[in-house]
């Protein structure tokens, strides 16, 4: 046989849990996944990780010892799903010895995770400027010396592990700044006990390292010349419109900045699965009460289908590994479910973007940068016709450049007024060569996984 | 419910590039215009598509004479017009792998030049394309070929005053009496108009069935694909003398010989193929394996260069391959300019010149019979299957 089960795309929380789900009930599975290392974005965000501290390291060890029972091929970036029976899976394998390759599948389960989201200010395109999970790839030890002056900012739960890692890995962190003011009463952290221990871990260590948490607050502007030296934050009305006479500024060489993620759905579009709204609004793969997406033999599951944080991935996970296998989920897992997918709802309103961010954009503060598209180019589009991120790229080039409107698209789409719509027929670059070459090298299903 | 918008003489259906060149031409002699576009400007095929502005693909014949009017009215608008379209007289390089394909494509070239066509022998093709594979019987230079932003144009030229655009609009019918238009029927009110041109590209089959007339326009798919920028390795636009053969082929199987070019911005396009699978979006892989195969082997040294994205469009395919421009034979007032398949863009600017001769009663500037709406005859048949 040359065909796999299960292919599994992510190893993050969501796709690990469907692969042990899965390779627990006898399927051949596949996962196959970007990274070298298993995890995805939330066991990678420490450094060289005992785990000592981490609130779900024993979760994960044993998800990534399931590993053992699967082909874990990792390093394989999927650049196109292609729905068929079997599915097909096009990979590519190295970077400077980038060489193509082949996955079969019966089944597919997408958990592609999500992308952190940027939004622009003056400022944001200098060096120094990074997102959370650009600030995760620093304190992994890329040139962040102690003593680096940081600043973190945008709004969500999740600014409170950036800047205790931030501070672990040596930075002072002047500050965490979240634009919204979450009402503590409706805070549903309480409901959660898991939560509740995390955000209380996060709260001690902020104290311990002193660092300063304000709500309401943002940075609406980033100077230096050629790079990050100081930052301004202004204090915002509840649509995010600073202050007059709030703003000051503080000395940092640099400013992690996330307004939440946006899910990875390259893969959902090229098999034909649709799309609906996430908690907070933006697309997802819709999938139903077996996290089955409308495409046939495939399920979606972690931030692919709503962004709602690790134990929700794990949960629709397992829920997508018993479906794909035919089986019956357990009802606790149901109603795991259903309480995770409540408290995502929650913390999406407690932590909206507001329209208010807006008005931070001069005329001249990059939209695209890629592309250098300036706000004002982005006007004239809108003016002359654009109406939505498609229409945008065509009139003015913004998200036509390198990261395919991955970095702009959010704030693009805002500023036109309709969703992104994401249609990326190559989800990862592919050299001509590799494309040209065909159907080359397909991987087998391991030999002794036949069992 | 339906409430009237404001009037206009002409009611332009499709914000695409052949709407927009309609409307500009109309406006420019002096009619008011109201454009109607479901989507967005240029959200249709145009900006699905590319830029180039060929003659050389095109054989002695009505549309090649089409052509070179048109393209001297592109060049043209790219003088007048405010902002830059990205319009560059780059020229094309045909080039013929065997003998054989040299003899035909030198016998197409002299046609083509006593239609009117600037044409160039190139006895070593890599004297104007360095990075060219080597090995080739030759090729034929054509100075003419030039390219534009198609969207961007399409977006100057509704700017000009007398237009007035309304995105998010469909034309669902007509309002006619006694067997003339008197206003133009969207989901958002009507129009009091004499005039209708339906410009609706690949949809303009639906758009003539709303208006109570019929036309064979069909989709036919095409991939181009994207490479990451740059810096200057290809100059003209580039393609294997095979692409004349399937232009004009009309088979629903899949036809592939990319233009291979260089853009301003950097990146390398490559496209593209044809394909008649009706309306089907689903990506093809086996199509873009055969575009970077052909494109390899024209320039090796893209083996290396990263493909960063893919898109695909769909033409206004016609069973004759010729646009259909011109007045509507049973409703009085409708006028048709769709039907461009693959070559919209580099048509466009002689079509609106020809619809509004023809509205205002002019001269047209060359012989439209071969376009005219009532040559399939009724009932339509499929030409090709
Ligand atoms: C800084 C930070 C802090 C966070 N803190 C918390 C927290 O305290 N509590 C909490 O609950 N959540 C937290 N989160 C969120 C948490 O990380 C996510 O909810 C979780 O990782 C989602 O799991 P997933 O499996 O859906 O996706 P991911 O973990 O993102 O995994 C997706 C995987 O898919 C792979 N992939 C994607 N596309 C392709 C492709 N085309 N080819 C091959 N592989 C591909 C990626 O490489 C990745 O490994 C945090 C996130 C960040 C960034
Ligand atoms: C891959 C590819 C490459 C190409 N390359 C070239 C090239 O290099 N050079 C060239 O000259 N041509 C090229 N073409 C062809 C060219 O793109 C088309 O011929 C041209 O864009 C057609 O323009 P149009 O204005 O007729 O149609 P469109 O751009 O499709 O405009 C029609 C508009 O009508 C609107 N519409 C439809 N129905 C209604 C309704 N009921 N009410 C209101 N609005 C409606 C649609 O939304 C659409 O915006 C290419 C095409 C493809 C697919």
């Amino acid at each position: 046989m040359t065909v796999y089960d299960i292919a599994v795309i992510g190893a993050g929380p969501a796709g690990l849990a469907a692969a042990e789900t899965a390779a627990a009930r006898g399927a051949r599975v596949a996962v196959v996944d970007a990274a070298e290392h298993p995890g995805g974005q939330f066991y990678r965000h420490r450094p060289g990780d005992d785990g000592s501290r981490h609130h779900h390291w024993r979760a994960f060890t044993r998800l990534r010892d399931a590993l053992k029972n699967v082909d874990h091929l990792a390093g394989h970036r999927v650049w196109h799903a292609e729905p068929g029976e079997p599915h097909t899976l096009h990979c590519l394998v190295g970077h400077a010895d980038e060489r193509p390759t082949t996955v079969r599948a019966q089944h597919l389960i997408l958990a592609t995770g999500a992308h952190d989201r940027s939004l622009p200010f003056p400022g944001w395109d200098l060096p120094g400027v990074l997102t959370a999970g650009g600030a995760q790839a620093l304190w992994k030890g890329h040139g962040l010396t102690a003593g680096a002056r940081a600043v973190v900012a945008g709004t969500g739960p999740f600014l409170l592990p950036v800047a205790t890692g931030l501070a672990a890995s040596g930075a002072t962190v002047h500050g965490v700044f979240d634009a919204n003011r979450p009402d503590r009463r409706v805070l549903p952290l309480a409901t959660d006990p898991a939560r509740a221990i995390e955000a209380a871990g996060y709260a001690a260590a902020l104290l311990r390292h002193r660092i300063p948490y304000r709500t309401g607050h943002a940075v609406i502007a980033a100077h230096g010349d050629g790079r990050l030296e100081e930052v301004t934050v202004a204090r915002l009305d509840r649509d995010w419109r600073p202050l007059p006479g709030t703003g000051r500024t503080i000395t940092c060489d640099t400013l992690a900045t996330g307004y939440g993620f946006t899910p990875q759905l390259e893969l959902a579009v090229h098999l034909g699965c649709a799309l609906t709204e996430g908690f907070d609004g933006t697309p997802v793969a819709a999938v139903d009460a077996a996290q089955a997406t409308t495409a046939p033999r495939v399920w979606a599951a972690g931030e692919t289908c709503g962004v709602g944080g690790a134990t929700l991935a794990i949960v629709t996970g397992a829920l997508a590994g018993y479906a794909a296998t035919g089986a019956r989920p357990p009802a606790s897992l149901l109603r795991r479910r259903a309480r995770q997918r409540r408290l995502a709802a929650a913390l999406a309103a407690a932590w909206p973007v507001r329209d208010g961010w807006k008005s931070w954009l001069t005329d001249d503060t990059l939209i695209c940068r890629c592309e250098e598209v300036p706000h004002s180019r982005v006007e004239q589009a809108i003016a002359a016709g654009a109406r939505d991120t498609r229409g945008l790229k065509l009139l003015s080039r913004t998200g036509m450049g390198r990261c395919q409107g991955r970095v702009c698209g959010y704030a693009a789409a805002c500023l036109v007024g309709a969703p992104e719509r994401p249609d990326r027929p190559i989800a990862q670059p592919v050299r001509l060569g590799d494309l040209a070459a065909g159907d080359t090298a397909p991987i087998h299903p391991r030999a002794g996984a036949d069992t | 419910m339906v409430k009237p918008l404001g009037g206009a003489d002409v009611v332009v259906v499709g914000a695409g590039i052949v709407g927009a060149a309609v409307a500009y031409e109309c406006a420019t002699a002096g009619l008011t215009v109201a454009v109607v576009e479901r989507d967005q400007v240029s959200g249709g095929t145009t900006g699905a598509g590319e830029g180039n502005l060929l003659v050389s693909d095109k054989e002695p014949g009505p549309e090649l004479d089409l052509a070179l009017l048109s393209l001297r009215r592109w060049r043209e608008w790219a003088e007048t017009l405010d902002t830059d379209i990205e319009y560059e007289p780059k020229g094309g390089l045909v080039v013929a792998s065997t003998a054989a394909a040299l003899a035909s494509l030198t016998a197409l070239a002299e046609g083509q030049r006593a239609a009117g066509v600037e044409t160039a022998a190139v006895a070593d093709p890599r004297t104007l394309e360095p990075h060219l594979r080597d090995g080739t019987a030759g090729a034929v230079h054509y100075p003419q070929d030039s390219q534009v932003m198609p969207s961007l144009a399409a977006a100057e030229l509704l700017r000009r005053p007398g237009i007035t655009v309304h995105t998010g609009l469909t034309l669902t019918g007509l309002t006619l009496t006694g067997g003339k238009i008197t206003a133009a029927v969207t989901d958002a009110g009507t129009i009091p108009t004499g005039a209708v041109v339906n410009a609706a590209g690949t949809w303009a089959a639906e758009v003539a069935a709303r208006c109570g007339s019929e036309l064979p326009v069909a989709p036919r798919r095409g991939f181009v694909l994207v490479t990451e920028p740059l810096p200057r390795m290809i100059r003209h636009k580039v393609y294997s003398a095979d692409y004349v053969a399937n232009v004009a082929a009309g088979t629903a199987g899949l036809e592939t010989s990319p233009v291979v070019e260089g853009t301003a911005a950097g990146p390398v396009l490559i496209g593209a193929s044809r394909e008649r699978v009706g309306f089907d979006k689903t990506v093809s892989v086996p199509v873009l394996r055969r575009l970077a195969a052909q494109a390899v082997e024209l320039f090796p040294f893209l083996t290396d260069v990263q493909v960063m994205r893919a898109y695909r469009g769909f033409r206004p395919y016609t069973p004759d391959h010729l646009p259909i421009i011109g007045a509507d034979e049973t409703v009085g007032g409708l006028w048709h300019a769709c039907g461009h398949e693959g070559a919209g863009v580099g048509l466009a600017a002689a079509t609106g010149l020809l619809v509004a001769q023809g509205l205002t009663g002019g001269k047209p500037a060359l012989d439209t019979a071969a376009f005219r709406p009532g040559r399939f005859g009724r009932p339509v048949e499929e030409a090709h299957a």
